[in-house]
């Protein structure tokens, strides 16, 4: 790729570089990250990703609403976050720059694709001039790129349309900033063989795209330097790159091995969530039955129908789908059999953000059903955590005869990270066994089998599963007398089958870490999180340190019931902050249950926080 | 259902010790009588057979029967049965609901268990009416039925159940009635020897709240003159000489003198045929369950079963890339070292 070469540019190192594509989402610009990153990860740099993609699957071409980005951050040290603003945006038409311009930092840089600048796109984005040369971009690098024209010219010899022709020039864009970043070249031709594998055309249209974007970076006396991001001292060990909805299917499909049983999806499509679906769906070669149903309470029975069956049973959805599902998961409290229900939570109420993550269903998660049913709330951290958050939430429904929530969202399901990949023969073993014998005798002295028979340390009742013989039973929504599971209407007893629901569940606390303080435990700030903020509150931790500003977090991943030294780790700060996408969910928790001065931090428009806004709360609480 | 070897049971078996607590006279009980004493003939295992119901009397059910059992929530036991037949085709699933259960609140389980041809058996007790809420009409209640929430009668239009099973195009659609034993436990053997979903929909006697609403059809004295008992392969006649006949007339069926239309011109039944729209013709017969109504079996045909599908893609995966190794999965998106 270097025999054009005419002119030396520096090459400057950089610790990190944090790019956002954007363009309308037929422009390909998804694709273009991920390839991007992919190449990244594999020099070993540390990297995160935060995709954004507009609801709608086609709007009106050149219009804001179609617009999708892609953000990447490359660093040569560990990082947490996708990053608080781009320093670097790739534009491929008038509305992409209008609706990410403000995400830029100021002295960022601006590649754009001059050609889509024509009078009706600027219409369609709402300019009434050229930003490029009106003085918008002043304060900015701005990189000024005919890369639609110089696409065409690129692949006219291979005898592509031209209506066709332009169609490549996302790969112009990748090799422009491939060119940039010294990234590798070869691999992103091995995979444009592989992607368009038997459609010769459009992989040489591809290819000379994209060698044209790097030998226009070279030769075109436009840019000052191009630069180098070392690889990160990463722990040492094979990684690979993955994004939450994709561990989290790979998660459920572990959790069966581990648990020797095997593993059934219900699931009807609903974004942020049909990914896992997709997921699962590909992987019958491990047993994994995938039934996408009518609807969502379908999808809950059927999951429901197989664990009874002895399945490891999981449904997958959102918020909506969860309201849709919060009777038969209602239904699994009182019947008492192991069921995982995923929520991959995005913007609501109703329809609302379906393509923008909110952590808004923790009350749902806790709350949401009739009556008293408690269930186990699990909740992930980063994309990868899903993998080992979808283990634990089997762990506990298995081992607890319980339906268990496991929250994720839209960041966690569509961001990326480097995963090291785990020991699978060092997983958890989470194998449970079926009840197979008679566990009780009746007043004439012969075995009966009795369904709610309590394990004295768990609280949990046999499993016994159809086809087991002589424990046939009869189990149901309404009231069970303790022991047996007949049918009973009495007051006492009631209220004593309550108790023992509630003290299994609250009883999981002695089977969960002790949530661990990071930062320092003698500062006076702790900060609490929960879900995906884990990214954002670790890298303002961290920048408060540099400044010399210390402060503690603790991050929960086990909601309910919360680990047992929860309350002795807040007691023993002054001041407690709880940063959540939503207005104050977990904040009222902690404070019912512990009686602290907890303060909230919140933010509920589409994007997750910053490190940048948790650093600046830090900052203000305390005083520095 | 299943080929699993016969097992010898009596009828005592199958009862449960929990006191049965349907209203004394409820035509629930003759069903569920009818179940124990079919059970023993088909030579199935309790361990192996489950029941799974809703909400509403029927649905207690499951209570009664000494198999494994289900008593779920309104509307949802077809879903959970899909579920449970799906992961273990080894068993024998039943599905016992009432018209409320299963066509209004449970609508949209029904058709699409029935759509995917899952192997369920399902008993539908049809009694027009809400029992276990006290006596409002239901989707299969005549239009201007008087109950307490329609005190000027209801203004809905009623579901055919088995016009509705065909059009979801089940493979097994019939119909019986609690008046005859015999009847129901015939056509329930038939309903469990099908491979797919089976629906069975029985005309059941609420003696509270809408006592004697199959009178005019089931009641012995009636049933020459207005039950059809359905025959594969043979002319549709009926009454108390075989007098009565069924031809097809412009696209509707209709009930006919075999002498004013000689026997050549009746319809002649076919269960196997694969359009259900001839199948649909004949549960248009009757308007309502005062005139010449037919029971047995609607419709037969062999499909496709769901769950013999899903395994059969399961092994075709594990014949081409072997069975699942977790560490292989991890890798699959690409690795790199540090």
């Amino acid at each position: 790729m270097t025999d054009t070469v005419d002119r030396e540019l520096p090459l400057q190192e950089l610790a990190d570089v944090i790019i956002r594509f954007a363009g309308d989402s037929g422009d390909g610009m998804q694709l273009t990250g991920d390839r991007f990153t992919s190449v990244s990860a594999a020099i070993g740099n540390d990297l995160s990703t935060l995709p954004e993609f507009p609801a709608e699957i086609r709007a009106p071409q050149g219009t804001l609403a179609g617009v999708s980005a892609f953000q990447v951050r490359i660093s040569d040290y560990e990082i947490h976050t996708p990053g608080d603003a781009p320093t670097v945006l790739v534009i491929m038409n008038p509305a992409a720059l209008k609706s990410q311009l403000h995400h830029l930092v100021q002295g960022g840089a601006i590649i754009a694709n001059t050609d889509a600048f024509t009078e009706r796109n600027l219409d369609k984005a709402g300019y009434k001039s050229n930003p490029l040369e009106d003085g918008t971009l002043d304060g900015y690098r701005y990189y000024p790129v005919p890369m639609s024209e110089l696409t065409k010219l690129a692949v006219a010899e291979h005898g592509v349309k031209p209506r066709d022709a332009e169609r490549s020039k996302n790969f112009f864009a990748l090799g422009l900033i491939s060119w940039m970043y010294t990234r590798p070249t070869e691999p992103t031709f091995q995979w444009i063989q592989e992607k368009f594998a038997g459609r010769e055309l459009v992989i040489a249209a591809n290819e000379s795209a994209f060698k044209a974007g790097y030998h226009f970076g070279e030769t075109a006396e436009l840019f000052e330097a191009h630069y180098e991001i070392k690889p990160a001292p990463l722990p040492s060990g094979e990684y690979t790159n993955v994004n939450g909805n994709t561990a989290l299917a790979w998660g459920c499909i572990a959790a069966g091995q581990l648990a020797k049983l095997p593993v059934f999806l219900g699931s009807y499509p609903i974004t942020p969530a049909s990914d896992i679906l997709h997921e699962l769906a590909r992987h019958k070669n491990f047993g994994v039955r995938t039934l996408q149903a009518e609807d969502e309470i379908a999808a809950c029975g059927v999951a429901l129908g197989a664990a009874y069956g002895g399945s490891l049973a999981f449904t997958t959805t959102s918020g909506p789908g969860v309201a849709l599902k919060g009777e038969t998961i209602g239904l699994a409290v009182s019947l008492e059999v192991p069921l995982v229900v995923v929520d991959v939570q995005r913007g609501g109420p109703s329809t609302g953000l379906p393509t923008k993550p909110e952590a808004a269903d923790l009350m749902m998660a806790m709350y949401g059903r009739h009556s008293e049913s408690p269930l186990p709330i699990v909740a992930a951290k980063s994309p990868s955590d899903c993998f080992h958050a979808a283990i634990e939430a089997s762990r506990i429904a298995l081992k607890y005869r319980t339906p268990v929530m496991l929250l994720t969202d839209g960041f966690l399901a569509n961001s990326s990270e480097p995963w090291i990949l785990p020991d699978v023969d060092s997983l958890p073993d989470i194998s449970v066994s079926h009840a197979t014998e008679f566990n009780g005798t009746n007043e004439d002295g012969d075995g009966i089998f009795l369904p709610y028979l309590r394990d004295e340390e768990t609280l949990a009742r046999p499993w016994a599963i159809p086809g087991t013989p002589d424990l046939m039973h009869r189990v149901g929504g309404i009231e069970k007398t303790d022991k047996t599971g007949d049918i009973n209407y009495d007051p006492e007893n009631h209220e004593l089958m309550i108790n023992l629901r509630g003290a299994k569940v609250a009883g999981i606390a002695k089977d969960i870490p002790d949530v661990e303080i990071y930062g320092d435990p003698d500062s006076d700030l702790l900060i609490v999180g929960w879900g995906s903020t884990y990214g954002a509150i670790t890298a303002a931790l961290h920048r408060a340190r540099d400044m010399g500003v210390n402060a503690a977090m603790a991050h929960l991943t086990h909601l309910n019931p919360f680990p047992k030294n929860l309350g002795d780790v807040l007691r023993s700060f002054d001041k407690i902050i709880v940063p959540e996408m939503n207005t104050g969910q977990l904040v009222r928790l902690i404070r019912a249950e512990y009686l602290v001065d907890a303060q909230k931090v919140t933010k509920v428009n589409g994007v997750p926080f910053t490190s940048g806004e948790i650093l600046a709360e830090i900052q203000n609480q305390l005083g520095a | 259902m299943t080929d699993a070897p016969t097992t010898t049971t009596k009828k005592a078996d199958w009862a449960t010790d929990q006191e049965v607590r349907w209203c004394p006279g409820c035509g629930d009980y003759s069903i569920l009588t009818a179940v124990q004493f079919l059970m023993p003939e088909l030579g199935v295992s309790r361990e192996n057979t489950v029941f799974v119901s809703g909400i509403g009397c029927a649905a207690r059910f499951p209570y009664y029967m000494n198999t494994y059992g289900m008593h779920s929530i309104h509307g949802r036991a077809p879903a959970i049965a899909t579920g449970l037949a799906v992961s273990r085709p080894d068993l024998d699933v039943w599905v016992v609901g009432g018209d409320g259960d299963m066509l209004s609140i449970g609508g949209n389980h029904l058709i699409h268990a029935l759509r995917r041809n899952v192997n369920i058996k399902i008993l539908l007790f049809n009694n027009m009416i809400y029992g276990l809420t006290k006596g409002q009409f239901s989707p299969t209640s005549e239009t201007g039925k008087v109950t307490k929430s329609s005190p000027f009668g209801s203004v809905d239009r009623p579901f055919n159940p088995i016009s509705l099973a065909l059009g979801a195009e089940a493979t097994f659609v019939a119909r019986t009635h609690d008046m005859d034993r015999k009847h129901m436990m015939e056509t329930m053997r038939r309903a469990h020897a099908h491979k797919g979903a089976a629906i069975v929909e029985i005309f059941q006697n609420c003696n509270v709240f809408n006592d004697g609403a199959f009178d005019l059809i089931t009641k012995k004295a009636n049933r020459d003159t207005n039950l059809i008992d359905l025959a594969h392969g043979q002319p549709i006649r009926f009454g108390a000489e075989n007098e009565m006949g069924v031809i097809s007339d412009g696209g509707e069926a209709k009930v006919v003198r075999v002498a004013d239309v000689g026997e050549a011109a009746l319809m002649v039944h076919d269960e196997t045929r694969d359009d259900p729209s001839v199948a649909s013709m004949l549960s248009r017969l009757a308007k309502g369950p005062y005139e010449p109504t037919p029971v047995g079996v609607f419709r037969a045909v062999e499909a496709p079963e769901y769950a013999s599908g899903m395994q059969q893609q399961l092994l075709d995966d594990q014949a081409k890339r072997g069975p699942g190794d977790l560490g292989e999965l991890l890798r699959s998106g690409g690795t790199w070292t540090v």
